[in-house]
């Protein structure tokens, strides 16, 4: 569980987080949803470290992240930021065995390469792991990223914003594809969506920010209501219902 | 493995650039003696310049996470022309000569060190993630120290503006060869240091956000690459002087050859080949042409138009 408290975050005079609390249950796809700049990067970035601690605490299944060495959380929990480029030139391959950086510091075994190739597999990017990363196209690349973040083999994944680039067929299947690594390996996700559909169809927690505030959370039915989400986006929304599940319509 | 291959190319030919520097054109009789060491001084001159000046740009380039920018391009040509021409203002012609070159070096490669890690430990202090902004405040450095320079300039005499004029190009041919110990030394070091942390450069290089994703203490790590890159920049800078685009040359060349990300691979490549390109380029000026030329000026003229074609095919991010 990732207990959340008395957490604040600023940027300059810009108040982003404002006093959250909350608890991340384990075991479970958490979504967390909103319109722009409610603060949902910076509470990810915030849990996994990539932003520093201004007020409150974090706790990762009880231990505060705040004295927890860095590299024992690389252990713990893997965290994908959104992409920018990076200088080196690399193959598909080389990046996602970076995945396993954590547990080998530099000297790979075996079990490394076969965890590669797995998660790989698991992309459809085998035929793609000789390729530079700067010859695919922006969607390979992001699979690229999510394999080395799946390589990685934590109990937690921290996503941000993990179907940006990905077409309706790959948006599908790692979405699939995360809710299998909850349901058969016992992970954890932890990811932003802007997509609500996609939080309705396969998350099992959904938490509502706006302002720098949490406005709901629970289960996908109790929180992806018309009347929630309407006050959320300030826009007109109506929820349907498809294969049991929420279906939230906002074409019209 | 192709990258071995290409490395141990590399070494062959420093061999064998090595051995036509010394043994060309030697004379016979006494002078035989006289000559050899004089040249395996200028040789070992120019190979530690190459290696510190490959190794600190390469590093330098994956904390900055760009391949255009090198310490020199970043201002250290600047702040080393203003310590000579402080030094010359502060102690005139005869205090400046009378410096015993030892502690010259030493208080150079210290003074160098120790401003680059000043101006950037400021900067990185919030976070270490605003390199375009240190990079600006590098360039804008430069501009002061440039600009702090001709003022000091405008008051020094003649003669002492022109021992400073003097001390502030760069030139292969007058290294100063009791400085060599102090720079094999400190080269020596900063290479092994740079080769320990080849792995955890790798993870760097990824960027920000994916190398602490993958518990690299990158607040911590960053500081120390960046004190690495301001001594090894130093050592090249003392020994010969501000040569601004040999660093860009070297490492262009370097990731043009070795197709690789890892940095096992490029460090050794860059020292190498970067001495390699001093060598021969010295060889050439010297031998060939008579010294009807200067092999730095050669240097930042294609330095400076490999910058612009890197500027114009837009290469620069």
């Amino acid at each position: 569980m990732i207990r959340i408290s008395g957490l604040g975050h600023r940027i300059g005079s810009a108040r982003i987080l404002d006093d959250i609390s909350a608890d991340l249950p384990r075991g479970a796809l958490t979504a967390l949803i909103g319109p722009n700049g409610a603060g949902k990067s910076t509470l990810l970035r915030l849990i996994g470290r990539l932003e520093t601690l201004q007020t409150g605490q974090i706790a990762l299944d009880g231990r505060d992240i705040r004295h927890t060495p860095t590299e024992a959380l690389a252990l713990r929990m893997a965290v994908l930021g959104q992409q920018t480029a990076i200088a080196s030139r690399l193959r598909l391959r080389e990046l996602v065995a970076f995945g396993r950086w954590p547990h080998h510091r530099g000297r790979p075994r075996p079990d490394d390469a076969r965890i590669v190739e797995d998660a790989l597999a698991a992309f459809g990017l085998l035929d793609l792991g000789g390729r530079f990363l700067d010859e695919v196209s922006g969607g390979q690349a992001q699979r690229a990223y999510l394999a080395m973040t799946v390589a990685q083999d934590t109990d937690w994944l921290l996503l941000d914003e993990p179907l940006n680039n990905l077409d309706m067929a790959h948006a599908r299947a790692l979405m699939a594809r995360l809710a299998e690594l909850v349901r058969e390996q016992k992970k954890s996700v932890v990811t932003v969506i802007h997509e609500v559909n996609y939080a309705a169809a396969w998350a099992d927690h959904v938490v509502a920010m706006k302002g720098g505030r949490i406005v709901a959370r629970g289960a996908p039915h109790e929180v992806l209501t018309s009347g929630i989400l309407t006050q959320l986006y300030d826009t007109p929304v109506e929820v349907g219902s498809h294969l049991g599940r929420p279906l939230i319509l906002h074409h019209a | 493995m192709a990258r071995r291959t290409v490395l141990l190319a590399l070494a062959a030919g420093l061999a064998a650039v090595s051995a036509i520097w010394m043994l060309q054109g030697l004379p016979s009789g006494p002078a035989r003696g006289f000559v050899l060491g004089l040249r395996a001084e200028r040789l070992a001159g120019l190979v530690l310049v190459g290696a510190s000046t490959g190794i600190a740009t390469i590093l330098f380039q994956t904390v900055a996470a760009n391949r255009v920018l090198t310490p020199q391009i970043m201002g250290f040509d600047a702040l080393y022309i203003l310590l000579q021409t402080l030094l010359v203002a502060a102690l005139g012609i005869a205090g400046f000569a009378a410096l015993p070159v030892w502690a010259k070096f030493a208080g150079e490669v210290g003074v160098m060190a120790l401003l680059s890690s000043l101006l950037f430990g400021a900067l990185l202090g919030q976070g270490t993630r605003d390199i375009p902004r240190m990079i600006l405040t590098g360039v804008i450095l430069g501009v002061m120290f440039r600009a702090l320079n001709a003022f000091i300039g405008r008051v020094l005499d003649p003669n002492e503006f022109a021992v400073v004029q003097q001390a502030s190009f760069a030139s292969f041919s007058k290294l100063d060869a009791t400085l060599l110990p102090a720079g094999l030394v400190l080269t020596l070091v900063g290479g092994i240091s740079a080769a320990r942390m080849a792995g955890r450069l790798d993870v760097l290089a990824l960027g920000r956000d994916s190398a602490i994703s993958l518990g690299l203490r990158q607040g911590r790590f960053v500081p120390m690459v960046l004190a690495l890159v301001a001594i090894m920049t130093s050592v090249a800078t003392a020994l010969v002087g501000p040569i601004t685009f040999f660093g860009l040359i070297v490492a262009g060349l370097t990731h043009g050859m070795m197709r690789s990300a890892r940095h096992a691979d490029l460090l050794p490549a860059a020292a190498l080949i970067a001495a390699i390109t001093l060598v021969l380029g010295q060889l050439g000026f010297e031998r060939l042409m008579g010294q009807a030329g200067f092999l730095s000026v050669g240097i930042e003229f294609a330095g400076g138009l490999f910058f612009l074609f890197l500027l114009i095919r837009g290469r620069i991010r």
